[in-house]
């Protein structure tokens, strides 16, 4: 059963998400809604890695080996200014999408493994995952014309 | 004769559920005067709060003398407060501008009126030419002036320079009213109406000092109380204000902790049964995921965040739950503390789930704190557009534009407008080059001021500031515009309950000063803002065609003005919107079939988050399918953004005193008022001052990550570790050169709720320390409201004496 892989995947995703929330948040502190809002994501995102924790840990037991090129890198540091925020926001955004994405996957997987206890903890995290893609989207919105179109 | 000072509430009127609230007529004329000596009286009514109370201006030889309040009113039955009593006389106050002044250098110069539009054209126009030149102007207006000049902004802005950039000072006090009755109930507008006082049979304030904020309605809650059958009294604030020391029931919650309150009482509710089945059935969404979220805040889990007894939790929701005719106000202690919108939402589930609400007695008040906010927010002049549209309905923009007769692309709506402290934060970053500021002193009243005043003084920030006086704000102004006042121009206002009274003009202005409206209307006309047929967009002259130009724009929406005249808001009491054809006399409550304003071609929200302040699709809105039910929002309680450490173990409160308004531009100049608060107090509580060696009247230094005070300490009844500072005192009246670091806002931190974007004034982490002994003087703090001093201490009262005789009556 490759699940493990999809689990293991899934939980880096989310190691990784609360990590770039946290840059993003201590690059853009002068943008005090993207500090306070970044910093309060990223422990909904360490939550979700926790619950997925005890799955991992179970469904690896048997797992066959991990396949090539199952992790990818989408996050390298954050940038500055205007069209900075507007950048890292959309690292955040695709980070969140892969997030989202993988939830859909993981979940469909638990129905076929009959694992209802996995399936609760995905009907519970999924929905916040998206919500941080709307609020990226929300916020991006607002930010891209100052940002592209005014700023000098 | 009446020491309204001494006493701000007067004589007692007391009545029972049902009855009429009895008439009395309060006045002050000055210098001795009478009745005899007013050569007229002139319709008006308050602009020193939010209550909206109908006075009468008296005019003798030119010039205000005095106000006495309308008897026949609905809002005030005669009754006037003691800002507005006393407050007329900064009218005449000897440094009134009344030039228009440039900068030259380092120094303000007077001019004319063509140099200083002049300046602010020539700039304008610069800055519009080329791709995104909307995008360099930012507006900062009020919750001061009157509806025809914020509808007149809002068209300049919207559609002349095509910005979203736009905010009133309403973003500090009363744009979670706003975003909590449109995320509720689809729209804008109050349920309620003042009258509920006359029948509820329990009344519940949430973080409300109406007793200071607006004292003819706490009048009214007395008078009730004071009669048969009084209705029962909840107060949940962390201070002990006189609305705390009346009630049945306080709860002095630690701020920022107001969610984990409603939740809790919410559980209570819904788990003893106390909430209505089949009105929940018919008329809400969302009550099984409020149940699921409230389930987790057991009374003993709200006394832990709360730090309240859990056994007054219980209490709390017992008295909320008896109730059959409940009332509830909401203000600041909520509208400025954390998660905001979501603990605003928390009341109206509350009244929702009970069907509290369309009813006489059951009622709401999400309440603004300024007199005229509630046009700032229907008209647009808070960013939002007019008519309480959405801006992400395609078809209102595209009313807006018809009505307007401009492209509807020119009208900004691919965002949310830019609230008040975002556009401060563009023209920090540089990218708004023009900030036009109106009748509001943000150098005073935004949080970390050491921040926007650096802010305000980037010399590439042209600045302009139209004001009555040269405020903090003004001093750092590139062009500052002398504007005429209330009492000086005519316009229209709201109050909370939709109330809308005619303020006339009753002397004229001093010297060159304008009214705002004659202000903007002179800048459309030098910018020549065209319509899609090349007519001037703008064609109106005085303040009576912009308001028959706002009532088109009004008409079908829930704030309808097309059944109010100026001739019929002349002579009698105010008016209810919506005031139509088929509702002549207006309409007294919202709501009361049960239909809400939520159906998608309507509402003013797709909806958001109330966590993230992300928001929803038209297609997800349309999916649920609301079809007039309103909304029941929450989310868990999460921590403030600041909370105490070891180098600053305290909580920091803002607030005010029932004697100043705002930062005292005008009150500061009325002797009366400003001799009752003539200086910056703090107030702690005895066992943190005894912890920090203080006693009263000891000079004390709070200081917060953001900047450090002096104020001399008030000991008194606020709840343990925490502070408090009114945000009044600025600088204007202290000595440019030797100015002592005194404004409350030096300490605040820039924050904001996700929903409502309110700044937090409510919980900040400080430090205290003494500085110096007050050798037995104490502290400049009244001794009437908030900042009471226990019985047993030696502080003389506040008093008004001879100068402050008013008279009060039932005539």
């Amino acid at each position: 059963m490759h699940l493990a892989h999809y689990l293991g995947l899934l939980h880096r995703a989310q190691v990784n998400l609360a990590d770039a929330f946290r840059q993003v948040a201590d690059a853009h502190a002068e943008e005090p809604d993207i500090e306070h809002l970044c910093q309060q994501q990223a422990k909904r995102c360490d939550a979700h890695a926790e619950q997925l924790h005890p799955f991992v840990a179970r469904y690896s037991e048997d797992a066959p080996d991990e396949p090539d090129r199952l992790h990818s890198q989408l996050f390298t540091g954050t940038r500055t200014g205007g069209i900075g925020l507007l950048r890292d926001l959309q690292d955040l955004y695709l980070m969140a999408a892969e997030c989202d994405i993988t939830w859909t996957v993981v979940g469909q997987a638990a129905y076929g493994a009959r694992d209802k206890e996995l399936l609760a903890v995905v009907r519970r995290c999924e929905g916040e995952t998206a919500i941080q893609l709307k609020w990226l989207r929300t916020r991006m919105k607002a930010a891209a014309p100052q940002a592209l179109v005014v700023a000098d | 004769m009446v020491d309204r000072i001494a006493d701000p509430w007067g004589e007692r009127t007391p009545y029972g559920p049902g009855q009429q609230w009895p008439v009395r007529v309060d006045r002050y004329l000055a210098d001795g005067r009478s009745d005899a000596d007013v050569d007229r009286w002139v319709q008006s009514a308050s602009v020193l709060h939010s209550n909206g109370d109908a006075l009468d201006i008296g005019v003798a030889e030119g010039r205000i003398v005095g106000v006495r309040g309308r008897a026949v009113d609905r809002i005030n039955r005669g009754r006037v407060d003691p800002k507005d009593l006393y407050g007329w006389q900064a009218n005449h106050s000897p440094d009134r501008l009344t030039r228009p002044l440039v900068r030259d250098g380092d120094r303000l110069v007077e001019t004319d009126w063509d140099t200083a539009m002049g300046r602010i054209v020539a700039r304008s126009k610069e800055l519009l030419d080329g791709p995104g030149g909307w995008g360099h102007f930012g507006f900062y207006t009020s919750g001061q002036l009157f509806l025809e000049e914020y509808y007149t902004l809002g068209v300049i802005g919207k559609a002349g320079l095509g910005t979203p950039h736009m905010d009133g000072n309403t973003r500090l006090c009363t744009a979670t009213a706003a975003a909590a009755m449109k995320a509720s109930f689809g729209t804008d507008g109050q349920p309620g109406s003042y009258t509920d006082v006359d029948h509820c049979d329990a009344i519940a304030l949430w973080g409300h000092n109406v007793a200071e904020t607006q004292t003819v309605l706490w009048m009214r809650m007395l008078d009730r109380r004071r009669g048969p059958n009084p209705p029962a009294m909840l107060a949940v604030d962390p201070r002990a204000t006189p609305v705390a020391r009346e009630a049945d029931l306080h709860l002095a919650v630690r701020n920022g902790t107001n969610v984990a309150l409603m939740n809790g009482l919410l559980r209570e509710i819904i788990r003893r049964g106390w909430y209505d089945h089949d009105y929940v059935e018919a008329h809400m969404l969302g009550f099984d995921e409020l149940c699921r979220i409230v389930d987790g805040y057991p009374p003993s889990r709200v006394a832990d965040i709360c730090d309240v007894p859990a056994a007054d939790v219980e209490r709390a929701a017992e008295l909320l739950g008896a109730s059959q005719r409940l009332l509830s106000t909401v203000l600041q202690g909520f509208y400025q503390s954390n998660q905001a919108t979501a603990a605003a939402c928390g009341v109206n589930n509350l009244h929702l789930v009970r069907g509290m609400i369309g009813r006489p007695g059951a009622g709401i008040y999400q309440m603004n704190g300024q007199p005229t906010a509630q046009n700032t927010r229907e008209t647009g002049a808070d960013g939002d557009l007019p008519g309480l549209r959405n801006w992400d309905n395609q078809r209102h923009v595209e009313e807006l534009a018809r009505l307007w007769n401009v492209d509807v692309d020119t009208i900004p709506h691919w965002a949310p407008p830019t609230h008040a402290m975002q556009i401060f934060r563009y023209a920090e970053q540089g990218s708004i080059k023009l900030l036009w500021i109106s009748a509001t002193n943000p150098a005073v009243s935004l949080p970390e001021l050491h921040r926007i005043r650096q802010i305000l003084t980037r010399p590439e920030l042209f600045v302009v500031v139209q004001d009555l006086f040269l405020t903090e704000t003004a001093e750092l102004a590139d062009v500052v515009l002398p504007a005429a006042t209330w009492g000086e121009k005519t316009g229209t206002f709201t109050s909370v309950d939709r109330t809308v009274h005619i303020s006339d003009k009753a002397v004229d202005p001093p010297g060159e000063a304008r009214p705002d409206l004659d202000i903007f209307l002179d800048y459309a006309r030098r910018m020549d803002f065209r319509d899609r047929d090349g007519q001037p967009l703008i064609d109106w002259s005085g303040p009576e065609e912009v308001f028959e130009a706002w009532k088109e724009c009004s008409r079908g929406r829930p704030c309808d003005y097309t059944g109010i005249t100026y001739e019929k808001l002349r002579g009698g009491s105010g008016i209810q919107w919506p005031c139509t054809d088929e509702h002549p006399d207006g309409t007294e409550r919202l709501y009361t079939d049960g239909h809400f304003h939520t159906d998608p071609d309507y509402c003013e929200t797709y909806g958001h988050d109330l966590a993230t302040g992300a928001e929803f699709t038209e297609a997800e809105y349309r999916a649920k399918e609301p079809k007039g039910r309103a909304f029941l929002h929450t989310v868990d309680y999460q921590p403030s953004p600041e909370v105490p450490d070891d180098q600053h173990p305290l909580l920091l409160t803002t607030g005010r005193t029932v004697y100043q308004f705002h930062t005292r531009t005008k009150t500061g100049r009325a002797p009366q008022l400003n001799q009752a608060a003539p200086d910056v107090w703090v107030e702690l509580n005895p066992a943190d001052a005894a912890r920090f060696g203080i006693v009263e009247g000891d000079l004390v230094g709070v200081s917060s990550a953001r900047g450090a005070i002096q104020a001399r300490a008030r000991l008194c009844g606020i709840r343990p570790g925490v502070v408090f500072l009114p945000f009044h005192y600025g600088y204007f009246d202290q000595d440019p050169t030797d100015r002592t670091p005194r404004a409350a806002n030096e300490l605040t931190i820039t924050a904001w709720d996700p929903v409502s974007k309110q700044p937090l004034f409510k919980v900040a982490a400080v430090a205290v320390a003494k500085l110096a002994d007050g050798r037995g003087v104490p502290s400049p703090a009244p001794t009437v409201g908030g900042s009471a001093p226990p019985a047993d201490a030696d502080v003389p009262p506040t008093v008004g004496g001879p100068a402050a005789e008013a008279t009060s009556g039932k005539e």
